[in-house]
């Protein structure tokens, strides 16, 4: 068919599809991966205006240097106690994901998500907050919960879905609620969590309170929509809430690529919306804690709403259910330029005086040893590879408040299945 | 009182009560919404209490899940009940679960207005019933008024209410009731019992269906602007039909409609949604399982058709008096 509009000199459009750098069988090289040096980030006032400072979604926020010593203006001056409650939370952080990776394997539970690389993420920012502050993670920040003490023991009955798990066996493994220690209920929907925080922190600002609300999501799910929508209620309302992209390159096994980490940073991602954007290094804890603080500070002062973007790595599957060697090459976790969290701050504690190798392996075995016990402890409940433990009725609690007419028959229909069937399970007394 | 403004008066009793109830959305605060249901409260409340938001369904209702986990009763305004589905995933995945998987830690005590049905030239955009994809849904409620008086007592038994409601106002009677024909003048609520509101605090209960005609010939179950038409309709054939205002479609209120059918022997099923998986559907089945050796003839639905809502042959659309009336002839041909 002959067009009237005749193209035939222009060049044929291309679609660029993005492909990371390394996979299976490559060898790895991040010389590209700019690493500012420590301490060379700037550290404005809290109250400064965010378009003053929109460099900071550029570069990287960092205090530790490579010899383990904290330099630069985002120091956060830690005591020595104060470093050491954050190495050994995000070494039983650790120790909590191995045992419970294996309890999985060993098919005591269904599932299990570890944060084995990025566990400075979590714990030095609960360290940075205060406790009555409402914490929304996405599924990779155990170490909230950790941090802010938590019973393990509750976190396993929940991952075994046995009978003292409180979610009444209703969610996914590692799905936690703890209302009480300022942890939202976790949602497999990704970054639907991100306008709820946001509500949240404005409901404390409209009933004239002092607390704030921060929240977690990974950098490929800043590619849903709810993420945009929270960023502009935030800005609107200058929400008292900090955003956290944990930017740890895999979503599953689409490289960061996918969620547009090719044409700028996640950071930045705040400037459109005249938020504070931070690039942080994600496996720096002091870093991670000093910017928490700081846009916690903005946040209780009314400055408003910071994203933060933690430049970070996961070290190991997306989940028990991912095979990592399938997409990306085996190099790639050792050869990442900002090593591993744990072993700076260690470094970092040595350097100072403050620590040592041996207490550092007497820690980790006594935290081996902890874990162990409060699995032993959790396991007298039940676990999920030996059926199910959850009173058969509780299968209709709280879809509402009161249960409907509706729900009262399939409940007695099931209760008449089970009756015929004979099978062994529990009733609610 | 007319309809928008039983609801305004439902919202005014509702923040005067408690502190913690808010509104919110497209519109809502200084100028009081495009239908002018919220007008003159951000005056009498304040902007921290009634504000305007950014268009966002789905932000809308996030910050409306936060607020009431938080503690707070936000009502939040989706300004057309078309513009629902950018908010569904917050709606359906979040809202209507967070109590369920926290085990009752944190709980979603929301109210979503926004107005539905067609009949006003609205186009694809602006007539949508979706009644049907919420009934679906576990753990929400969905509550759809037929006059002034339910509106303000259902809403404000909404907001009291704990769990996150789905509350859809007819639009196209929120001046008036509704006979069916559009070139007919329409009536004025001032004229109607119903439109008699009370100015203070009353609640009609969630999960009650209301006998608006009592008859014996043939139950109508109906709800929103239906009710008014099938009311007209039964007039001009001299039926006595039973008209069975549902009222609130989660909890359903199976007894008074298991009663009714049982009775008159007959049932016809009435909405504006589309037909294929409609909430009729649902009705049908129910009446059909528990009422079976009583009826004397097939229940018969009464819908909108499969097809998106048309803007100029709406009224071919719309289940008006016509289709009405020739399903009343088929469902009584053997009495």
């Amino acid at each position: 068919m002959a067009s009237e509009h005749p193209r035939a000199n222009l060049q044929p459009l291309t679609l660029h599809v993005p492909e990371p750098r390394f996979r299976p069988g490559d060898a790895v090289d991040f010389a590209t991966v700019d690493v500012p040096p420590a301490g060379s980030a700037r550290r404005p006032d809290t109250a400064e205006p965010a378009r003053d400072f929109t460099e900071l979604a550029y570069t990287m926020v960092r205090v530790l240097d490579e010899d383990g010593q904290a330099v630069g203006p985002w120091d956060p001056k830690l005591s020595p106690d104060a470093l050491r409650k954050m190495l050994r939370n995000m070494a039983l952080l650790r120790a909590f994901d191995e045992r419970m990776f294996r309890a999985q394997r060993q098919g005591k539970t269904s599932f299990y998500m570890k944060a084995t690389g990025e566990e400075a993420v979590a714990v030095a920012a609960a360290q940075a907050l205060d406790f009555e502050d409402m914490c929304f993670p996405s599924y990779r920040q155990q170490g909230l919960l950790i941090s802010r003490g938590y019973p393990l023991v509750e976190m396993m009955n929940q991952i075994y879905s046995n009978r003292g798990d409180k979610l009444q066996g209703k969610q996914l493994p590692i799905m936690y609620s703890a209302r009480d220690y300022g942890f939202f209920s976790i949602s497999g929907n990704l970054t639907t969590q991100y306008p709820q925080a946001v509500g949240w922190a404005m409901a404390s600002a409209a009933k004239g309170d002092t607390r704030i609300a921060a929240v977690w999501c990974g950098e490929g799910s800043t590619a849903e929509g709810d993420f945009h929508s929270a960023c502009t209620f935030a800005s609107v309302y200058r929400a008292p809430v900090i955003f956290n992209v944990v930017n740890n390159q895999w979503a599953i096994s689409s490289f960061s690529g996918f969620a547009g980490a090719e044409a700028t940073t996640f950071a930045a991602r705040a400037i459109g919306y005249g938020i504070a954007g931070l690039r942080v290094d994600g496996n720096d804890a002091l870093a991670v804690y000093a910017a928490t603080l700081w846009a916690a500070e903005r946040a209780r002062t009314n400055a408003g709403p910071t994203l933060i973007e933690h430049f970070t790595y996961r070290a190991e599957g997306h989940s028990t259910s991912d095979d990592p060697s399938q997409y990306r090459s085996a190099g790639e976790p050792t050869a990442w330029p900002l090593g591993d969290p744990i072993a700076r701050l260690k470094q970092h504690l040595i350097a100072i005086g403050e620590w040592d190798d041996e207490r550092h392996a007497a820690q980790d075995r006594e935290l081996a040893e902890y874990v162990k016990a409060e699995q032993k402890e959790a396991e007298k409940n039940g676990i999920l590879g030996h059926g199910l433990h959850q009173p058969l009725d509780t299968l209709f609690d709280g879809v509402f408040e009161e249960m409907p007419w509706h729900l009262r028959e399939q409940q007695a229909q099931m209760m008449a299945e089970e009756e015929a069937s004979g099978r062994p399970w529990a009733r609610k007394s | 009182m007319n309809m928008i403004q039983a609801i305004n008066s439902a919202l005014d009793v509702c923040m005067g009560r408690d502190p913690d109830v808010l509104v919110m959305g497209e519109d809502v605060g200084y100028f009081g919404g495009v239908f002018r249901a919220t007008a003159g409260l951000q005056a009498k409340y304040g902007k921290t209490r009634v504000f305007d938001t950014p268009i966002t369904e789905t932000g809308i209702m996030g910050v409306a899940i936060g607020m009431g986990a938080y503690g707070l009763r936000p009502v939040p305004e989706i300004q057309f009940a078309d513009y629902i589905y950018p908010a569904l995933d917050q709606l359906v995945s979040e809202a209507a679960r967070l109590r369920y998987r926290s085990a009752g830690e944190f709980i979603a005590p929301i109210t979503i207005r926004s107005p539905y049905g067609g009949g006003i030239f609205g186009g694809q955009t602006h007539s949508q019933s979706p009644e049907g994809i919420f009934t679906h849904v576990s753990g929400m409620k969905t509550v759809i008024p037929s006059t002034p008086y339910d509106a303000k007592g259902l809403l404000i038994a909404a907001i009291e209410d704990n769990d996150p409601v789905l509350f859809l106002e007819p639009k196209r009677i929120y001046n008036g009731p509704f006979n069916g024909y559009w070139d007919r003048p329409a009536e004025n609520w001032s004229k109607h019992a119903a439109g008699d509101v009370p100015t203070g605090y009353y609640r009609v209960d969630l999960g009650k269906a209301a006998i608006v005609r009592p008859g014996e010939a043939l139950t109508i179950l109906a709800y929103g602007t239906m009710v008014h038409v099938c009311a007209a309709v039964i007039a001009e054939h001299g039926i006595d039909a039973e008209i069975v205002d549902l009222r609130t479609l989660v909890p359903l209120d199976i007894e008074t409609i298991e009663a009714s059918v049982k009775k008159t022997g007959r049932c016809m099923i009435v909405h504006e949604a589309t037909r294929t998986s409609g909430f009729g559907a649902e009705l049908s089945a129910l009446v059909q399982e528990r009422c079976f050796y009583h009826l004397e003839a097939p229940i018969e639905r009464v819908t909108g058709f499969d097809t998106p809502y048309p803007h100029s042959l709406e009224w071919a659309y719309f289940p008006g008096p016509v289709r009405i009336g020739q399903a009343l002839k088929k469902i009584m041909k053997d009495a």
